[in-house]
């Protein structure tokens, strides 16, 4: 019997359409990969076979697991489904989990809540079950609070929850996508064993077609709710018809054409930098100590160049970023743009402030949403010493949004108006618009769905021709980088371990850190990649 | 745990301490001479003499803070100038009624508060939402001394449930003196809750959408039983913040109150002191104020440790 079966499922939200005539299933022991981009419902439709569906929701079609009508049952039976027979795994493990109750507690709960067994039962088989997820009691007693455990291992946490009971059908909903890519790999191994040794059914949603290529045995991808295309995952990556999913696969490894060459003379010039920060004293009045989070960096970008940097969360990355910026003052080491310095006496130079430009991830959060966009594009201007004023100002801002692609008059409308693509085309104009020599990318493109950051990246490279400019791109995303740097450094607890030409360092990694990140990277299979060039 | 105790303590004793030191330079050293103030403009100026004798006013400055510092800790708060009688007396003789009068209005209010909010939030959008916001809505715009005044007028003259005002004293036993203080505590005790209700409803309401929540749906726990379990604790932080600043204001700022009902509590006391120009009682029962009010946000402070495992530090 097919452990999943949806067919024809439709869903509206207080009248929109959110999903029209999906169909697909799960058998046991099988991985299926649900592929789209943000608002193609692929999540909308992991919550309507747990029915956990916002307010004013309608469903109609079919949802069958294991025999049971979801579509049909009382709140109370799906209360009973819901952890037993169905779990389910979230994005985001720094908030999934209670703060303010143990790991053991959370996931003695799942067992509690579905048996009558005494709560001694019950920590013991908690505690198997997060032994199971790789969280082993030695090191990770059950007494332990979600604070106290990082991204990884709350998602282990998560993962525990929702396989105490060994369910027969686990939704995983882009379970990785906030987590470095070796904790990514980590996590992946871990399901996909997970899968084999209960020979549950596992409907994985991602927006990142290498994740999924590499661990379904089922792909199905997803549109504005439909389904466009689905099959088996091999012939389904070497054999897609649909315009979409052949543009999706493309995206998924563009790579942008560039024409300029870097020159020889450096721009910016790191050395030896060393960043410290203090940490709590040790009682009232033991003396703080220091963590350094940027110890003795040296490099050189060379104008007209790009740059990558690549590292894990906490390796260094955005506090070098701030002393580059010159937004904090390091404790030793030199930063030079063109040979003046971004700190002179312990006050950033502005001179030099004013010929670089930031772009940071979140493209909604690094607005102001009270502002209009000619407003929050102009930002910059405050760095100069006679900034545009009246018509010239009016000029200069149209001119900055054109060349992003955007209209003039889209200087007028707030940014709630724009897409995720077009706010981060607002921000790279924003940057732009005092003409600097140099655009610091942090992690700049990683909100972005495929399609759209491979168009945010065409556009990165068309400037970088038309205005000469240098990049610094930093992501722990390595496709990207791998795809739109020249160079790169990476970078691993305040340290540049490696650094070389991009198509070196990623053919012949010598540091086996490197080696590690490399090989933890999800890829396609290598002629998939062909495919996708093709198209 | 230990040590965010002590580091809490800390605090408590420097703002104390800073307290004290503008309490005293406000009231002693800026504006003149405190005599001249106290006995008015008409003082005879050996009265006046006198007086400062007795206030120290011969004295420096620090010696006479170091006096009064000292004096307070060993309990020994001064001689009223109105009364004749040691302060410290006259505040034992009110916190007698202030404490059990906001202890009781603070216990109506989370009584009535707590389940209002709740239910509220479980049932966000539905009538019974609309009419606990309504009704607090009305509570906290209605004065609590006219609603005192119509309780007095309903319960005590027409009805004679209760009397319409005074304090049985503690000595008429336990049940004839909270009696006394019931209509009273009611008329505290509305608008708090009626604030308290709604901070309770919007606290939860926040919290029963993060995610956690929807993990705990996830896991087969029922929409009930997601509120009670994981998102109820998640909400108290604003909930005992407010709480602890109710509490303060009630110790005082039951002066209304306490005149309607001819209650002799500490916001009475500091009322007479003020017009009679009794800088000994006022600066003491300040103080004494401060204490109370500092003392409330240790304990808020502890409160939010025992909620909060991130508060109580690495272990």
């Amino acid at each position: 019997m097919t452990l999943l079966r949806i067919d024809g499922l439709s869903l509206d939200i207080r009248g929109t359409p959110i999903l029209r005539d999906v169909s697909l299933s799960v058998e046991a022991g099988q991985i299926v990969g649900v592929i789209g981009e943000s608002g193609s419902g692929k999540s909308m439709t992991a919550f309507s076979v747990m029915q956990l569906l916002p307010e004013g929701s309608v469903c109609s079609g079919r949802i069958s697991l294991s025999g049971h009508e979801m579509l049909a049952l009382s709140e109370d039976h799906l209360c009973r489904l819901r952890g037993n027979d169905v779990s389910m795994v979230f994005q985001e493990p720094m908030t999934a989990l209670n703060p303010l109750k143990t790991i053991g507690e959370q996931v003695a709960e799942t067992i509690l809540i579905h048996e009558r067994t005494s709560a001694e039962d019950a920590r013991h088989r908690a505690a198997e079950a997060l032994t199971r997820a790789e969280l082993p009691q030695d090191r990770f007693p059950l007494s332990r609070y979600p604070h106290e455990l990082s991204g990884g291992q709350r998602q282990r946490v998560v993962i525990a929850m929702a396989i105490a009971l060994r369910p027969k059908l686990l939704i995983a909903d882009e379970p990785t996508t906030a987590l470095d890519v070796t904790t990514q790999a980590e996590i992946l191994t871990l399901l996909k064993r997970l899968v084999q040794e209960d020979g549950m059914g596992l409907l994985m949603i991602s927006h990142d077609l290498a994740v999924v290529a590499d661990m379904a045995d089922h792909i199905v991808i997803m549109r504005r709710g439909e389904v466009v295309e689905q099959g088996p995952a091999q012939s389904l990556l070497r054999g897609m018809r649909h315009p979409y999913s052949l543009a999706l696969l493309a995206a998924s490894d563009h790579v942008p054409d560039r024409e300029g060459a870097p020159q020889d003379t450096p721009l910016l010039q790191v050395r030896d930098v060393i960043r410290d920060y203090p940490t709590p004293r040790k009682g009232l009045w033991g003396t703080p100590g220091t963590f350094r989070a940027v110890d003795g960096v040296s490099f050189d970008i060379r104008r007209g160049e790009n740059l990558g940097l690549v590292g894990e969360s906490g390796c260094g990355k955005s506090t070098l970023t701030r002393a580059i910026l010159g937004l904090e003052e390091v404790q030793s080491g030199t930063i030079a743009l063109d040979g003046a310095p971004v700190f002179a006496g312990h006050k950033p130079n502005r001179a030099v402030r004013r010929r670089m430009q930031v772009v940071f991830q979140d493209p909604y959060g690094s607005f102001n949403p009270r502002h209009k966009v000619g407003r929050l594009v102009c930002e910059p201007f405050h760095l100069l010493d006679n900034p545009p004023a009246g018509a010239d100002r009016d000029r200069a801002i149209a001119k900055a949004l054109e060349s992003v692609g955007l209209s003039a008059d889209d200087a007028g409308k707030y940014i709630h108006e724009f897409s995720g693509g077009q706010r981060q085309r607002i921000a790279i104009a924003r940057a732009l618009i005092i003409k600097p020599d140099l655009i610091i990318l942090d992690e700049a493109v990683s909100a972005l769905d495929v399609s759209v950051r491979a168009q945010v990246l065409d556009l990165l490279a068309d400037l970088s021709d038309r205005f000469g400019l240098t990049y610094l791109f930093i992501s722990h995303d390595l496709s990207v980088v791998r795809s739109i740097t020249d160079r790169v450094l990476v970078m691993q607890a305040g340290k540049i371990v490696e650094q070389g030409e991009t198509a070196q360092v990623f053919a012949d990694p010598q540091h086996p850190y490197t080696q590690q990140l490399i090989a933890a990277a999800p890829q396609l299979p290598q002629d998939v990649r062909k495919l996708a060039h093709e198209h | 745990m230990l040590r965010f105790i002590g580091k809490r303590l800390v605090s408590l004793v420097v703002t104390l301490w800073v307290a004290s030191l503008v309490i005293f330079l406000s009231l002693e050293v800026v504006p003149g001479d405190p005599a001249a103030f106290m006995l008015g403009l008409n003082a005879q100026e050996d009265t006046l003499a006198a007086l400062r004798d007795e206030l120290g006013l011969n004295k420096g400055a620090v010696e006479r803070y170091v006096d009064w510092v000292g004096g307070m800790l060993v309990g020994d708060f001064g001689t009223s100038y109105t009364y004749r009688t040691p302060v410290a007396q006259m505040v034992l003789d009110r916190v007698q009624v202030s404490l059990p009068l906001a202890l009781y209005a603070l216990t109506l209010s989370t009584l009535i508060a707590f389940p209002a909010g709740i239910w509220a939030a479980a049932r966000r959008g539905k009538p019974a939402d609309i009419a606990v916001m309504g009704v607090t809505q009305l509570g906290v715009a209605i004065p609590n001394f006219w609603f005192a005044m119509l309780m007095v007028l309903v319960f005590a003259i027409n009805l004679r449930w209760f009397n319409a005002g005074g304090f049985a004293g503690w000595d008429a036993g336990f049940f004839a003196a909270m009696k006394s203080l019931t209509l009273p505590a009611i008329a505290l005790a509305l608008p708090q809750a009626s604030i308290l209700a709604r901070v309770m409803r919007s606290s939860l309401l926040d919290t029963l959408n993060e995610d956690f929540v929807r993990t705990a749906r996830a896991k087969g726990l029922t929409r009930g039983q997601a509120l009670w379990r994981h998102a109820l604790r998640n909400a108290m932080i604003p909930v005992l913040t407010i709480i602890g600043l109710q509490f303060a204001f009630l110790m005082a700022g039951a002066i209304i109150i306490e005149n309607v009902f001819f209650l002799p509590g500490l916001g009475r006391l500091v009322f007479q002191a003020i017009s009679a120009r009794d800088l000994i009682v006022v600066e003491s029962v300040v103080m004494l104020l401060v204490f109370a009010v500092v003392l409330v946000n240790f304990l808020v402070d502890l409160a939010y440790a025992a909620v909060d495992p991130r508060l109580r530090g690495r272990r």
